[in-house]
């Protein structure tokens, strides 16, 4: 039985792991590929980097971040931050990266989806959709989908433009909630069901993940493919092993 | 693309000494083949036969020289594929290659278990049941039942390995499936070194 995946996410700058962490054994925590090799013998599925260099520089980090994981991390990865075109992609999966996530350039650009798509695999064209809630109490939920690392908004309803990037070919997407980011108060279920819905390839749900349970939530009442997650795992409030012994507590299928 | 670099470290990391190659001659120098691939069915076949690499590839298997597919390179080794039309294989295994006949979300992603069907020394240290991590739209259909090493459950069985004397092929990707994917590839490293 395919099995539901936990996926920790680091936010890499200038070739350095942003958010401390705690790991034993580990003698440089802000080493990414140390970092990320630890959490694949922890038993993470998948990991994801965000790369937040400054615009200018990224292009470069974003390859060698790839090409040194590809060493030593032996689960697929997926890496995000600035990527425009096919010749990132390129790039970016030749140096050993499995997937790429793109936001602003896939709102400004849709057919850039279709493009990678056809080139290189739906599996590798990951949409990352940061999503905002427009609507006020009492009214149908709406989400909007905003860019520049959720400074900018689109005028895009995030649902709407979820079912549009799949039809373009996208292979999952990795689905942020702007409202319950950094709260640590669950995710949006809400959002979450609304996309998971509407489309027919996996969600990555992310944002708001503060226990064990919210895990469980996301995946039984929304339908979430996978659940990524920083804080709690970076300051090891909880292992890998915990939340994956958690899901199977509760009948979700994980791989021990 | 990616897969062919991470099965590259991979390997290196299982302490195999690995050149990757397009040359027919290089191939014949190996101690042996390591047939990678994510793509199109027809698209592989037509870039091997360019490269004057089909023949290579079939008398070396021939000969015995250890083989191991992976994902495309799993299916490569049958006879013939449906894959957007019909086409020819390497053929070095009897059988043929079909769109995955699930319900389910095609392409089949992600971790997923498999059965461990016969023992293979390749198969020594990992358990029945174990999760493996998959990227694949068609299966194999091997022709002799005695070829199936593994089968997974994706709302229908299919096979997911196959092992045949010296060739061996894999549906998942040993070089993504963290230890227990590593301890497959040291296998077959160290039965070609033995």
């Amino acid at each position: 039985m395919l099995s539901k995946r936990i996926i920790p996410c680091l936010d890499v700058r200038n070739g350095r792991v942003v958010k401390g962490v705690r790991f034993v054994n580990i003698r440089d925590a802000g080493d990414p590929v140390e970092m990320a090799a630890a959490y694949d013998r922890e038993g993470a599925d998948e990991l994801v980097f965000l790369d937040i260099t400054a615009s200018h520089e990224r292009r470069e980090t974003v390859v060698d971040l790839a090409s040194r994981c590809a060493e030593e991390l032996f689960i697929p990865f997926t890496i995000g931050g600035g990527m425009r075109d096919e010749a990132d992609f390129r790039k970016v999966l030749k140096a050993g990266a499995d997937k790429i996530a793109i936001n602003t350039a896939a709102l400004d650009h849709p057919d850039v989806i279709d493009r990678c798509a056809q080139r290189f695999g739906s599996q590798c064209v990951v949409v990352a959709i940061d999503a905002k809630l427009v609507t006020g109490e009492g009214e149908e939920k709406r989400w909007e989908a905003y860019v520049h690392g959720g400074r900018t908004p689109t005028g895009r309803d995030a649902v709407e433009w979820a079912v549009e990037a799949a039809e373009r070919g996208a292979g999952e997407f990795l689905l942020t909630s702007m409202d319950a980011d950094g709260t640590q108060d669950g995710y949006d279920i809400d959002l979450t069901r609304a996309v998971t819905a509407a489309v027919d390839v996996p969600v990555i749900a992310s944002g708001g993940a503060g226990n064990l349970d919210h895990l469980v939530e996301v995946i039984r009442d929304a339908d979430a493919d996978a659940v990524l997650a920083a804080s709690i795992f970076h300051y090891g409030t909880y292992s890998i092993r915990e939340a994956k012994e958690h899901l199977a507590a509760a009948g979700i299928p994980v791989r021990m | 693309m990616g897969n062919l670099r991470s099965v590259e470290k991979a390997l290196e990391k299982v302490g195999a000494d690995v050149e990757v190659t397009r040359d027919p001659g290089a191939v014949r120098r190996a101690d042996a083949m390591v047939l990678p691939g994510v793509g199109a069915f027809g698209d592989a076949m037509d870039n091997l036969r360019k490269r004057g690499l089909v023949e290579v590839i079939r008398e070396e298997a021939a000969a015995g020289k250890p083989f191991l597919g992976i994902c495309l390179g799993l299916d490569l080794v049958f006879e013939e594929s449906e894959e957007h039309g019909l086409h020819e294989g390497l053929g070095l295994l009897p059988g043929r290659v079909e769109l995955l006949p699930t319900k389910l979300k095609v392409p089949h992603i992600g971790w997923n278990q498999v059965r461990i069907e016969k023992e293979s020394p390749l198969l020594a240290d990992v358990e029945d049941g174990t999760f493996f991590y998959f990227v694949h739209s068609y299966a194999v259909v091997p022709d002799r039942e005695a070829d199936i090493l593994c089968t997974t459950e994706y709302g229908c069985r299919f096979v997911s390995a196959v092992e045949h004397e010296n060739i061996a092929a894999f549906q998942f990707h040993p070089e993504k499936s963290s230890a227990p994917g590593l301890s497959i590839l040291r296998n077959f490293a160290e039965g070609v070194a033995a």
